[in-house]
């Protein structure tokens, strides 16, 4: 049976639909929500990003990528430093800063571009040696290569303001900075991905060699992705500093411990989906909200249960654990949320309704 | 300070050697899942940790004396090792390695918050599990050289654990099962041996080991705390990485070389004390370009 296909002046109409209602959904939720719910709902867009980028690299290029938060590190602190004004700067620096950084001042969007392209920048460099391993070698490279960006910010007292971190960053990430992003992110990644790029990159997760005597340039292609993820990981890291509005190099906010949050949302969404990540990334932001209640006390069918810290972390990673052992797919695999595969589904629905 | 040139290299040399054993010592625990499933148990460093945190509450809270408390933590570590393979990477000796990597990550990820949760994340002092330290606090001095009694103490235990290992890897038949798993599970499987016991007895040993280790550690760097195992987990990895994994005299090459750049540079170089734990990522990076199979590994064939 031949299946109807869905015209592609429809499909675009349907997105753009699609856009207008959304940002008209954000518009009303922008305007009658709580301060603690929209900055919940801001930080879905931003785990967007982190997740999308991350899954550019792990799942659709198969580079298993651990390095993840140094590249948001990177952003945040390139971001920071360029919105902070220069007394700030002069006034939170104890032990001094290098005059051409306490100079520098830019608007937000500027600020937000040279901290991806910062990112970028390191992962083009730190992409010549990294990419040339491959499997677990990689991961564990490129997550060393992350701690040495913490290490470094932990030292360079002069540049990051070490451990003491930078505070009073102007909360500049607003909902429509946040989901613009996120939309920039979506429709660049996922056209990146349905070009001869992105098919050149899937080959290549489902198998290098064969990839590679098609012709593919192995190196030149995962280089891209990783460069293109370490730039959306920047974007997202400034994002996220001008969320958070104080930052400092420790090992839970910006270190290993984020990449793995990071990984979560991707394995849930299905690893290889940027729809399922975007999910995958709304559950994460959600769920992590909603633990903390774990964390303060609460009575449990009349047993006094006191708060413990640290809870809602362990119910995270006891999910993590299951996903991964039953439910390696995902909530979506590989399949992608797109309008063709959602009309298939329903007129599949429909036939079987009629069937019935 | 006083020291001569001589006496400040044999102090550090000492103390380079005592690191780099409890490397090693962690390191083997690597070296040997990894040549037999080809996973890097990224937990590994974690459970170390939960050994310290074994023999602190089993000194603490059972009042036992610091021996049998170590013992006691050992045992449980080796326990806890079997459980976590059961549990977590038996179900996916099939799937994609990719998948055993992140659920790796993700146990790691686990013992870390439980820690937290059960232990709390404030930081301990292991020194409360000894209510008679004169023995720690012991300086001995050779050609001027400032040594602590304890820095032999390990060296010569790490010594004789290394002497152990050997004998269960190459002396024993669970030892020669294991070697045979790591040429090729089926065919160890169709000799009828019990590929899952012997798997389950290496995460055992290496996790007894890093146990092991971790209570030495704690002893010279007396802080508990749940992500002590990072670190020291992530540097071991790369030791094991160094020396050539899968292969045990590699993991105590591999082992001392790190424990060595790191003393050094920092005692010669007192500058870069705060970027000591970037030294050895550098190290892998640059001996994966140069050598990826190691100092003592075999050269993998890549199968199509």
């Amino acid at each position: 049976m031949v299946e109807k296909r869905l015209k592609t002046s429809t499909k675009v109409w349907l997105t753009i639909i699609f856009i207008i209602f959304m940002g008209f959904l954000l518009w009303i939720a922008d305007r009658t929500f709580d301060d603690y719910k929209l900055r919940v709902l801001r930080l879905i867009a931003i785990y967007g990003i982190m997740a999308v980028s991350l899954n550019l690299i792990n799942g659709i290029t198969g580079v298993f990528s651990l390095g993840h938060a140094g590249f948001i590190l990177i952003g945040a602190y390139t971001a920071s430093l360029l919105t902070l004004t220069p007394e700030q700067k002069a006034m939170s620096f104890l032990f001094g800063i290098q005059p051409w950084i306490e100079k520098l001042h830019t608007d937000f969007f500027t600020a937000t571009i040279a901290g991806g392209a910062m990112a970028a920048f390191f992962a083009f460099l730190i992409g010549w040696p990294v990419l040339k391993l491959y499997g677990d070698y990689l991961a564990i490279a490129s997550l060393g290569f992350a701690e040495v960006v913490r290490i470094w910010a932990n030292n360079a007292m002069t540049i990051t303001n070490g451990p003491l971190g930078l505070k009073a960053i102007p909360e500049y990430s607003n909902t429509w900075w946040v989901y613009g992003w996120l939309l920039f992110t979506v429709a660049f990644i996922s056209s990146l991905v349905y070009s001869s790029y992105g098919r050149a990159l899937k080959a290549i997760r489902e198998d290098e060699i064969a990839a590679r005597a098609m012709g593919i340039n192995v190196f030149k292609h995962q280089l891209l992705a990783f460069v293109v993820g370490a730039f959306f990981a920047g974007v997202s890291g400034s994002l996220y500093a001008h969320w958070l509005t104080t930052i400092d190099p420790r090992l839970t906010t910006m270190g290993p411990m984020l990449t793995f949050y990071i990984l979560i949302m991707i394995v849930l969404g299905g690893l290889g989906s940027i729809t399922g990540s975007l999910i995958g990334a709304a559950i994460f932001a959600i769920l992590f909200e909603w633990l903390r209640n774990l964390e303060q006390p609460f009575t449990f069918f009349g047993i006094h249960v006191p708060g413990i810290p640290g809870m809602r972390i362990l119910v995270v990673s006891v999910i993590f654990i299951l996903v991964m052992i039953f439910w390696q797919r995902g909530i979506m695999g590989r399949e992608e949320l797109t309008w063709e595969n959602l009309y298939r589904w329903f007129s599949k629905l429909k036939r079987e309704g009629e069937k019935s | 300070m006083g020291f001569s040139p001589g006496s400040f290299f044999l102090q550090n040399l000492f103390n380079a050697i005592m690191l780099g054993g409890l490397y090693a010592l962690i390191a083997v625990g690597y070296t040997m899942v990894y040549g037999i499933l080809r996973l890097i148990n990224f937990a590994h460093g974690d459970i170390m940790m939960m050994g310290v945190y074994f023999a602190f509450y089993a000194a603490t809270i059972l009042s036992l004396s610091p021996i049998p408390a170590a013992v006691v933590a050992v045992l449980g570590a080796a326990g806890l090792g079997f459980l976590i393979d059961r549990i977590a990477y038996k179900p996916l000796r099939n799937a994609p390695r990719i998948s055993a990597l992140i659920t790796a990550i993700a146990m790691s990820f686990f013992l870390e918050s439980f820690a937290v949760v059960v232990f709390g994340a404030i930081p301990k002092s292991f020194l409360s599990v000894f209510k008679d330290r004169t023995i720690l606090n012991k300086v001995l001095t050779i050609g001027g050289a400032r040594i602590p009694l304890l820095t032999f103490l390990v060296i010569v235990l790490t010594a004789g654990i290394f002497a152990v290992v050997f004998w269960i890897v190459y002396k024993t038949k669970i030892g020669m099962a294991m070697r045979a798993i790591s040429m090729d599970i089926p065919t160890t499987s169709l000799m009828g041996i019990n590929v899952d016991m012997v798997i389950g007895f290496t995460f055992a040993l290496g996790s007894a080991l890093a146990a092991a280790s971790g209570i030495m550690w704690a002893m010279r760097y007396p802080n508990v705390y749940p992500y002590m195992g990072f670190m020291p987990g992530m540097k071991a990895f790369i030791a094991a990485v160094v020396g050539g994994i899968g292969s045990i005299p590699g993991a105590i090459v591999g082992g001392l070389i790190l424990g060595a750049i790191e003393i050094f540079a920092v005692a010669y170089f007192p500058d870069l004390s705060g970027y000591r734990d970037a030294f050895s990522f550098i190290i892998l990076i640059v001996i994966l370009l140069i050598k990826p199979s190691g100092i003592l590994g075999k050269k993998a064939i890549e199968k199509v």
